[in-house]
């Protein structure tokens, strides 16, 4: 705590103590990290220990639908060029967690933080960020979370007024709608290949047009901004026209998007696009997602995918047929409860491959497979698929608490 | 139906498809395709016209303001009403359900004026969003299995003189009234708050649809053993306490 901890006040230092002690007493009992309930009794104590815990930090917040784990874990790589970062790394990305997170930072410079979609206009007003980067909004937990033409609204009045530098994504209709009533906006062309919740002017509501890569609607003029950032093909075009070439050990087009945004908010804190994206190849696995683990003696490849864009996403990265895919859906909590979102899916992206199907909701996923007219195999347990996948390559996708069920089997 | 070829209008998907609504298109569509059934499926947004020539339509649910917006369009459009009074089958879900009746309240908090294609009515409930898994009886006039679906919606639907209840539920909250009624229901046009998507779990529903628009009494059979296995387990779900 060298840097941060000096400037404290008393209560607040009392406050960062009491959240270790809580969070060392999780740990010691088995409950994970100890990083939320750390934070929790921290902030009981000091309700604005976040603002304080941020105010001799450079901070950069990253929010989105999908991509923020990733983005958070590659803007922190490439700024570590140019001063020690702190980061909520594991993904506790609500107030409680963050933190947690910046409490338990050193002496950093940057605190690049993953906020919540929901929370992010009041962390926002919280920390003063330096920089907010925004990557998509799509349909995610509905049966929970408020619709996601809503939560553009939100951010759009939350962060009007903000003095941060806004790095935002020109693809996203939705995403450009809740940046645009800032003043300092950086425009990225960092794709959005789910397209199903932008249809509908977010001004107007009048029918977006939606010719070749741009986007503009009919009846109100809002329409894509020009970017001055782009992904292109397997390149980072940044505002001066050089193309720098993205090398990544993480899969996918949407990683090089998450890339592409990360190199232009590490060149808004001046490390240049070369050296960023040179960081960024560091990052392997973040919290076991794309990580390659062996089991039964075949290499499987875990993926996370928990709404339709981003099953839409993962589809475009696997290996071709005839690599099996192993897909396991729950409907807990975390998951949202409503399974209605498998039928937003194209499944038959998936002919030809060996299809195994398993989780708490694989009666649901059977169904949807069965009207795409794919053949499937369910199964009761990962051993059960992965015993009748061949040995090799096999992908494994996952929505959120099937996926760390299935970390926990494989033990990573 | 003409010419041995069904044609399946999927109505508004960029308003009105906020929860997996295109699972009921497909599920008609497979069936039918099932049974040997040539199917055209036409998606219209909602800048586009809405064919009046189509057996079967399908409307979606969405948020607040897309349905109002549909229902704008759809009164400008005025081809469903046409298509309705030609005898064409319509199945609503939720948003889609309170645009079909005479009026609904919108995101603005107003009373607004739907398509009077049934004889129904909506307000807004002051409690929680009805959220859950949901078991009812269908009508027994229509000799289907029990209904099972998924609802997720704020909406009180009251029911008119020449609507019937489509539904009664065992489990979970229905149109809201209180009564346990669940959906509406005319000779040709059918209203229902369950997502799911419901044909996914109800595919019985999917062939009535088939039958009424083909005019027949029955359908040869088709292997339903995945959605029977999910059928049992949300049956199961909805009738133990969360």
């Amino acid at each position: 705590m060298a840097g941060n901890t000096e400037p404290l006040s008393p209560r607040a230092k009392l406050a960062v103590t009491a959240g270790k002690a809580a969070a060392a007493v999780s740990r010691a009992a088995g409950r994970g990290s100890g990083s939320v309930i750390g934070g929790r009794v921290a902030l009981k104590l000091d309700p604005d220990l976040l603002a304080r815990l941020a105010r001799h930090l450079d901070v950069i917040l990253v929010s989105a639908t999908n991509g923020k784990t990733t983005t958070t874990r590659l803007i922190a790589e490439a700024l570590r060029a140019s001063g020690p970062v702190v980061s909520n790394a594991l993904g506790a990305n609500m107030p409680a967690g963050i933190t947690s997170a910046l409490a338990g930072g050193s002496d950093a410079r940057y605190g690049v933080i993953e906020v919540d979609e929901k929370y992010l206009a009041g962390v926002a007003r919280d920390v003063t960020p330096k920089a907010i980067a925004l990557l998509n909004l799509s349909r995610d937990q509905l049966d929970r979370a408020a619709e996601t033409r809503m939560l553009a609204e939100h951010w759009r009045e939350g962060l009007a007024g903000s003095k941060a530098l806004i790095v935002a994504n020109a693809d996203d209709p939705l995403i450009v709608w809740a940046a645009s009533s800032s003043a300092n906006v950086v425009w990225v062309a960092a794709g959005q290949e789910w397209k199903d919740d932008a249809w509908s002017c977010p001004s107007c509501g009048g029918v977006m047009q939606r010719p070749g890569d741009d986007w503009f609607c009919g009846e109100c003029g809002f329409r894509r901004p020009m970017p001055s950032w782009a992904l292109s093909g397997d390149h980072v075009l940044d505002p001066h026209g050089s193309a720098w070439p993205i090398k990544l050990q993480l899969p996918g087009r949407a990683n090089k998007a998450n890339a592409t945004t990360s190199a232009a908010v590490a060149a808004a804190f001046g490390v240049p696009p070369q050296v960023a994206l040179e960081r960024m190849f560091s990052v392997q696995a973040v919290a076991g997602r794309y990580d390659v683990v062996s089991f039964m003696e075949r290499e499987l490849r875990l993926l996370l995918a928990k709404n339709p864009a981003g099953w839409l996403e993962t589809f475009s990265l696997i290996d071709p047929p005839p690599t099996p895919v192993i897909m396991s859906v729950n409907a807990r909590g975390a998951d949202g409860t409503d399974t209605s979102w498998l039928w937003d899916v194209d499944y038959t992206r998936l002919a030809g491959h060996p299809i195994f199907v398993l989780g708490d909701r694989k009666l649901d996923l059977a169904v949807r497979l069965e009207v795409a007219g794919l053949d499937f195999q369910v199964c009761d347990s990962l051993d059960e698929a992965v015993g009748m996948a061949p040995p090799g390559r096999i992908e494994v996708i996952a929505n959120y608490t099937a996926f760390q069920d299935l970390r926990r089997r494989v033990g990573n | 139906m003409s010419d041995n070829s069904l044609r399946l209008v999927w109505i508004y998907p960029d308003l009105l498809s906020t929860y997996g609504d295109q699972g009921n298109a497909l599920v008609v569509e497979r069936r039918a395709r099932q049974r040997g059934l040539d199917v055209q499926r036409v998606d219209v947004r909602s800048d586009q016209q809405i064919p009046t020539s189509g057996d079967i339509y399908l409307i979606g649910g969405g948020e607040d303001r897309p349905q109002r917006l549909a229902s704008e369009r759809l009164i400008r459009d005025g081809g469903l009403s046409r298509a309705v009074s030609n005898g064409a089958i319509v199945f609503s879900v939720c948003a889609g359900y309170q645009i079909l009746g005479h009026e609904f309240i919108n995101d603005l908090g107003e009373r607004q004026q739907g398509l009077g294609l049934l004889d129904v009515v909506s307000t807004r409930g002051e409690g929680e969003r009805c959220v859950g898994d949901v078991l009812a009886d269908i009508d027994p006039q229509l000799g289907l299995p029990p209904l099972t679906g998924f609802e997720n919606h704020q909406g009180v639907t009251h029911l008119g003189k020449t609507a019937r209840p489509f539904a009664k539920v065992r489990f979970g909250k229905g149109n809201g009234v209180g009564d346990g009624f669940e959906g509406a229901y005319n000779d040709t046009v059918f209203g229902t708050y369950m997502h799911g998507p419901v044909m996914a779990r109800n595919p019985h529903i999917a062939d009535l649809l088939i039958k009424l628009a083909l005019d027949v009494n029955a359908l040869p059979p088709v292997e339903d053993r995945w959605y029977e296995a999910l059928r049992q387990e949300r049956i199961a779900a909805a009738t133990q306490p969360a």
